[in-house]
């Protein structure tokens, strides 16, 4: 589905070796130590970031340069949403830019809202909600998007355990309904455990290629024994 | 008309202003047979000195007090700080005119504390620049100051730091950092003011911004204008790079709020330092602003036709000004942020010579002149304009970026749904500053102006000159009253939006 060969991204003082081949319709945990390049990994994917060398192929074709014309759905940390318009407005512009929608893709944006439990919040401002129903305004975007491929960056770090579990539960749920493809960089090792079939692992400017998660945790990868504190 | 184009609108429109001041000069100086053909005598060098030393001397002046004041005011919690605060914004908002004449009924022959020195030369010049540049001063270096971590008080605390220690190893390293940005600014501010110096300076007083409209439009003597040009434009260059990337900072209207709790300087003499400080600064800014109130409240008189041409010239190079802010601070790469500071490097003296020339041909309607007057000001107010509206735009631009990437929300429909609603407040700020800038003019009206034209300021200034202290202590009244109000909403305006 996503496919990156002998791909490689290159900043100031930073390299990444890019090799990976995630498959269709799988749950994918992006693992690996601060500043390894797991939000890089997601930015060379989503468009926003450009290989020195190599190319991103999304569905055996060669991906897009303008990141709105990727089949992919993209959750940050934070600023997901506009403070300025409400909660209606901001899963509309996943709809239409100019914020002009007929009667379909209206009821499209009440079944989203709908889905993801904020219904009853549409015409309240991003300010006046708390941080997880913020988060599902985005949730309910990616809905009304309807893009294969969802990837997200750290989306529910700033949020209370038992609030992450619920999240975590949400987007498995859509993930299988859907049949989406995700991505997940997350800093726990136990969302990975808890969501996700398959690990990509990043250290020492390499990306290594998706493996399934029970055999993520119980490689002998020295790194990744490093990482997990089972160093010994 | 196709995305690259537009991107060179603003910066085109600004250029295109310069070259028109320039071009008359350079072809000017051909027809001489070059740039300072009529030769540098003694008198212009000295001019070139006075310009310097007056700055220099100015800038140290405010930079000191300002270093003692910001550090009193940020240490020291007091009933009536807020008044204090408040009294220090005032001069920030003042028309130059206005507070040379509440420091001439001070100071003057005629005031509370006249006679005892002569007011005018580098006495009065470095009072006017002081009342304006040590509140700008002590604003930036306490904001400055407010970026120490509350951490590094306790910290500090913990380890028993004198108030010596304090200052070594908490206070003098960010203040050092910021100083000479400041310094850099304040001295440019000084070296290019143009009504402080033409009202008090005299004749063995004066720079090379006033020298040059006195050569131009009292001696008739372009050669000698022409001169005095070349030489202030190679000055402002070198000083405008020489602050490095002197983004004009916004500071001047930002909240002032100490964030962090100090509990240092508690000594006894730590307080007696910082009570004199104060008291002295108080004594210093408040004098003419009470005199101001007291000379002008009684003779309040309003001359509708000034006021109405000064609102004709300011409104539309405020919208004219925040217009091509908005392209340059969206924009916001090199070129743009040099053509922000194009009134800074090319000065209005200069500028009004090369328009005066290359519009010398040309019938002097009236309409020529305010339009001419209109873009002067618009120029003028680019700086303070851009430095509203770039931050404001980083910050879209950091938050949102990315995700207008991905909805593909750009063109028409960015400016609708996310910029301008995003944007009200700050547009709203730097219209209102442009104004208030606009407002106060006397610079570009003195230099492009005509007899017949009157704004606010230029009746204040004629007043003045026809000894009618009293009506000009009305007028001044009026409109520092006025733009004071609009200064406090543009404050308003600037705190942090509450929405998110």
């Amino acid at each position: 589905m996503i496919k990156i060969e002998n791909g490689r991204y290159e900043t100031k003082g930073f390299t990444l070796d890019i090799n990976v081949n995630v498959p269709a319709g799988k749950f994918c945990a992006v693992l690996g130590p601060s500043g390894a390049g797991k939000s890089t990994l997601l930015s060379i994917i989503s468009g926003f970031e450009v290989l020195k060398q190599g190319e991103v192929i999304i569905d055996g074709k060669l991906a897009s340069p303008s990141p709105s014309a990727r089949p992919i759905s993209m959750i940050f940390q934070d600023h997901n949403v506009f403070a300025h318009l409400d909660v209606w407005n901001n899963v509309a512009l996943g709809i239409s830019p100019n914020l002009k929608l007929n009667d379909e893709q209206k009821s499209e944006v009440v079944a989203a809202l709908t889905r993801v439990g904020i219904a009853h919040l549409a015409k309240r401002h991003p300010g006046e909600i708390s941080g997880g129903e913020r988060q599902r305004i985005a949730i309910a975007r990616v809905l009304v998007r309807n893009k294969p491929i969802l990837l997200l960056d750290e989306p529910f770090a700033a949020l209370d355990p038992g609030l992450r579990i619920d999240m975590l539960n949400l987007i498995t749920e859509l993930q299988r309904e859907k049949n989406l493809t995700v991505l997940m960089v997350t800093h726990q090792p136990d969302d990975a455990k808890f969501a996700a079939q398959k690990v990509i692992f990043i250290s020492d400017g390499e990306v290594q290629n998706c493996i399934s998660t029970s055999e993520f945790f119980r490689s002998k990868n020295f790194a990744a024994l490093k990482y997990l504190g089972k160093r010994t | 008309m196709n995305n690259q184009l537009i991107k060179y609108i603003a910066p085109g429109i600004i250029l295109g202003a310069i070259l028109l001041g320039l071009v008359p000069l350079v072809s000017f100086a051909g027809e001489r047979g070059g740039f300072l053909n009529a030769g540098i005598d003694a008198a212009i060098f000295h001019i070139l000195w006075f310009t310097l030393k007056q700055a220099f001397l100015s800038t140290l002046i405010s930079v000191v007090m300002g270093v003692f004041v910001a550090r009193a005011l940020s240490r020291r919690q007091f009933t009536g700080r807020e008044i204090l605060l408040s009294v220090f914004a005032v001069p920030l908002a003042l028309p130059a005119i206005v507070v040379v004449l509440a420091i001439t009924s001070i100071y003057g022959a005629q005031g509370m504390f006249g006679g005892s020195f002569n007011l005018y030369g580098l006495n009065g010049i470095l009072l006017a620049h002081v009342f304006f540049n040590m509140p700008l001063a002590t604003r930036l270096l306490a904001e400055a100051l407010n970026t120490i971590q509350q951490e590094n008080f306790r910290l500090a605390e913990q380890l028993d730091f004198s108030d010596r220690a304090i200052f070594q190893n908490l206070e003098w390293p960010v203040l050092r950092n910021s100083l000479p940005r400041i310094c850099g600014l304040i001295f440019l501010l000084c070296a290019a003011s143009f009504v402080i110096v033409l009202t008090l300076g005299g004749p063995s007083a004066t720079t090379l911004e006033v020298a040059i409209y006195q050569s131009l439009r009292q001696d008739f003597d372009v050669a000698r204008a022409l001169n005095l040009s070349t030489i202030q434009i190679l000055l402002c260059l070198v000083l405008v790079f020489a602050a490095g990337k002197m983004a004009l900072h916004n500071s001047a209207l930002s909240s002032f709020k100490t964030t962090t709790i100090r509990r240092d300087g508690q000594s006894i003499l730590a307080r007696l330092i910082d009570g004199s400080v104060l008291a002295f600064a108080v004594f210093f800014i408040a004098p003419p602003i009470i005199a101001l109130i007291a000379s002008g409240l009684p003779y309040l008189n309003i001359n509708f036709q000034a006021f109405l041409t000064s609102i004709a010239i300011a409104a539309p190079a405020a919208l004219l000004s925040v217009s091509l802010a908005w392209a340059l601070a969206r924009a916001n790469n090199f070129s743009t942020q040099v053509a922000a500071l194009a009134a800074l490097i090319v000065p209005p003296a200069v500028l009004a010579t090369g328009w005066f020339l290359a519009l010398r041909n040309f019938d002097q309607s009236l309409f020529v002149v305010v339009f001419s007057i209109i873009a002067l000001n618009t120029l003028m107010a680019l700086p303070f304009s851009v430095s509203v509206l770039a931050p404001a735009f980083a910050q879209i631009a950091q938050m949102h970026e990315r995700l207008c990437a991905q909805l593909n929300i750009a063109g028409w429909n960015k400016l609708r749904h996310i910029d301008m609603p995003m944007m009200r407040r700050p547009l709203a700020q730097a219209l209102l500053m442009a104004f208030v800038l606009s407002l106060g003019d006397l610079t570009a009206v003195t230099l492009l102006g005509t007899q017949g034209l009157i704004t606010v300021p230029s009746l204040i200034h004629q007043q003045m000159g026809h000894y009618r202290g009293n009506d000009a202590g009305g007028t001044a009244l009026l409109l520092a009253a006025f733009c004071l109000v609009l200064t406090l909403i543009a404050q308003r305006l600037g705190k942090p939006n509450d929405q998110n």
